[in-house]
């Protein structure tokens, strides 16, 4: 099913909350005024040449467009606006737009179009997107404190929501945090449930007796395995990018501890305790751009099925 | 003896660091509530190491004390060299432990013949024992299947492990009897036959009997050492076709031999290790098994080694330009994946959007074909790329890999056993004689 929808040029630029909710609320105005924007900016970006207009995140507004992806273009096409959304793309939203609109007036075929300029930069993000989150699941690197895993990432896409079900699958009876610094947001896990929640800062523990043994032990074998005669960094790098290094145990320097582990304030045990019962948040739930990104209520152990799904429901 | 778990780890490290398989791939097993971990069928590598190798697996051996002496192998008995063995149970421990902080997708369990093949083969299944039951592992596990084992012991390993191997370890049997006297092709090869066999066997268990034991569920592979003998790249890719079909193995792991042993029959120490061969045998093991093309049509007696500058796809299309150019909106898939410059993921995608429109050249190079390659192979809609010129010295740039002074000093390397046979034509003139005779200037540009 296909269907045209004429939509005028204006010299106007969207500007709403940064949440997903808001950005499809973005779609329905255009759709609901027959205009096309010139730009589409969350609230936190700097200003443009084009006069504003401030768009009010309505959830009602963004389901009804969620909703019409699937029916009238498909799962897949929305599927693709969800994880574009998620990417670092700095302009996304006029990439998905114009991916929306495109799709409203081809319908499913549009996802075939994979040689068409404007898809094709919108499949790339999401392709950067799903590489990183990849990468992440290769070279995120816990550390035990005390029985609790923590990990520290900074990844360009926002990749947590599409790690979590391999670490809370593969880890099912650990509790483990992993920290977004980029993007000021964890990934909680217990073993009766996970979620991701906003946290601003985070200072883990210095490593135990136990702990740095096992770093030592590592960073042993990781010099060892290589073949000498072989040396080729290049290969290394291009398998392996560099930004990655920060993180990752076997290049941290002997003995030491990692770069964030400073302070010993934190008690990551009872941040963890803690979930699901009362999270101690700091000031990341007054952050407009977090807070809509959170599920709206705490949920049980997602299903096998579709747990991104399920939390966008639960979003929207 | 006390040494410590850093030192045993050292020198059971080094030991391992030879064997070149090391993929975590081939499995979907998914965790179960009280387990630790899971097994996913498209690998990861969890690091890469300064050589640039994949660390998928903690590679170790759980011993590198041996009794047989076979002259390419840093472990051969007569070697003077620190040994070391884990206990089973400290393996497994330090295995857990890795797993934990994601360092790892599992174990890769080798091991040199402790006492006899069954005492050996009894420990690592002990190790694996422990991995398994007692801790309730769900990762990876790669194991050796020691030549000469008992073959109830083998099936109790496999039953255990994701994957099973057994080296081949050189390509020819003349090479085995000089270098590896303890070892013959069939003492080899019949384990190699009983695993693919229990695999055959166990898919008909699981069609029948939903909860049968699994056994290797990520099959078999193999390893063999390259330029340690005279074989040429021919029999190898010979081999390894017959390896692919006879014993259904999913991957056959090629390694550069690196010289161990100042034996009048090897290399010796400080040769560099033929990387550049290595590379091109990978690289027609993938057109083996992903490109539909069969090894005879890679080499032949008449070009018994691969190109040291030309990478062997290419050389396949410049020896058969009578079936080029095709046309990209209208050639069948198989025909697509043979052009130079379209992989698999190109080719998929051609044949997608193709469907809803003409492909044009920009098309094709936002679809990931790589045209500097391509170019010369493909038209869109009857014509060929706008501005293309053929000269010889452009195609050979073209077709040549990226930096042609590492593909010399790698040339170098492959003539260590200077057969006429196995000598190159590189040196000879900078354009291949291939592209002389294949490619008549006026025909391609018009």
């Amino acid at each position: 099913m296909t269907h045209s929808y004429p939509l005028k040029e204006i010299s106007k630029a969207y500007r709403y909350d940064g949440s997903f909710a808001g950005f499809l609320s973005c779609v329905f105005e255009a759709y609901l005024k027959k205009e096309y924007p010139s730009a589409i900016f969350p609230e936190d970006a700097p200003g443009s040449l084009f006069p504003e207009k401030w768009i009010e995140t309505d959830r009602e507004k963004a389901r009804r467009v969620y909703v019409s992806l699937r029916k009238n273009i498909s799962r897949e096409a929305r599927e693709q606006v969800r994880l574009g959304f998620l990417s670092c793309n700095p302009e996304k939203e006029l990439l998905l737009f114009r991916f929306i609109r495109t799709g409203l007036e081809e319908g499913p075929a549009v996802m075939n179009r994979l040689a068409d300029a404007s898809v094709h930069e919108l499949l790339k993000a999401v392709q950067q997107l799903q590489n990183e989150s990849h990468q992440l699941l290769q070279f995120l690197r816990f550390s035990d404190y005390g029985g609790v895993l923590i990990a520290t990432v900074e990844p360009k896409n926002r990749v947590l929501s599409l790690m979590a079900e391999h670490f809370c699958s593969r880890y099912s009876g650990e509790r483990f945090l992993i920290w977004d610094k980029t993007h000021r947001e964890a990934l909680f896990h217990s073993p009766e449930k996970w979620e991701i929640l906003p946290l601003l800062s985070f200072t883990p523990p210095p490593p135990g007796r136990e702990e740095k043994e096992y770093r030592r032990l590592w960073k042993r074998f990781y010099d060892t395995v290589a073949i000498e005669s072989r040396y080729n960094p290049r290969c290394r790098r291009s398998h392996m990018p560099m930004r990655y290094w920060k993180h990752m145990t076997e290049f941290q320097p002997e003995n030491g501890s990692s770069p964030s582990e400073k302070g010993g304030e934190c008690r990551p045990t009872e941040i963890l305790v803690s979930v699901g019962n009362e999270p101690q948040l700091t000031d990341g739930e007054k952050d407009p751009i977090i807070r809509a990104s959170l599920p709206a209520s705490k949920r049980e152990r997602p299903t096998r099925s579709h747990p991104e799904e399920e939390k966008l429901h639960a979003e929207i | 003896m006390s040494l410590t778990t850093l030192e045993k780890l050292t020198i059971l490290t080094d030991a391992a660091k030879y064997d070149a398989a090391c993929t975590s791939s081939g499995v979907d097993r998914p965790n179960v509530p009280g387990q630790l971990g899971n097994a996913v069928s498209y690998g990861l590598c969890h690091s890469f190491a300064a050589d640039g190798r994949c660390i998928s697996l903690l590679k170790v051996l759980l011993t590198n004390s041996c009794i047989y002496n076979c002259k390419y192998c840093v472990n051969r008995s007569s070697n003077d060299t620190p040994r070391a063995a884990f206990s089973p149970r400290e393996l497994a421990d330090l295995t857990i432990a890795f797993y934990r902080r994601n360092y790892i997708e599992g174990l890769f369990l080798s091991s040199g013949v402790l006492r006899s093949p069954d005492y050996t083969c009894e420990q690592l299944i002990e190790t694996l024992r422990i991995l398994r039951q007692k801790y309730r592992f769900g990762g990876y596990i790669h194991v050796k299947a020691i030549p000469g084992a008992d073959s109830a012991l083998i099936s109790r390993l496999g039953l255990l492990a994701d994957r099973m191997s057994v080296n081949i370890e050189l390509p020819s049997e003349t090479g085995l009897k000089q270098l590896a006297p303890n070892k013959t092709k069939s003492s080899i090869l019949k384990p190699m036959g009983l695993i693919s066999g229990k695999i055959r066997e166990n898919k008909h268990d699981l069609a029948l009997y939903k909860h049968a034991p699994v056994f290797a569920p990520a099959g078999q592979s193999t390893q063999m050492i390259v330029g340690a003998t005279p074989d040429s790249d021919l029999q190898i890719l010979r081999l390894t076709e017959g390896l692919y079909k006879k014993y259904r193995l999913k991957r056959v792991f090629y390694s550069a031999y690196v010289p161990v042993s100042d034996s009048a029959l090897l290399p010796p120490v400080g040769t560099k290790p033929p990387l550049l061969r290595e590379h091109r045998l990978y690289q027609a093991d993938w057109l083996l098994r992903f490109y539909g093309f069969s090894a005879s049509e890679i080499l032949d007696e008449n070009t018994p080694s691969f190109d040291p500058l030309m990478d062997p796809k290419c050389c396949w299309a410049l020896r058969h330009m009578e079936q080029f150019p095709i046309d990209v909106n209208r050639a069948e898939y198989a025909m697509l994946l043979r052009v130079p410059g379209i992989g698999i993921k190109s080719a998929k995608r051609i044949v997608t959007a193709r469907r809803e429109g003409s492909l044009t050249f920009e098309g094709l190079r936002r679809l990931g074909v790589v045209l500097k390659r391509a170019q010369y192979f493909v038209t869109c809609s009857g014509k060929m790329m706008p501005g293309l010129r053929v000269t010889q010295e452009g195609v050979f740039r073209a077709l040549t890999e990226p930096s042609p002074r590492r593909q010399l000093e790698g040339a170098e390397q492959l003539s260590f056993f200077d057969t006429p046979s196995s000598r190159l034509s590189w040196g000879d003139s900078p354009t291949s004689p291939l592209l002389t005779e294949t490619i008549p200037k006026g025909e391609i540009s018009a």
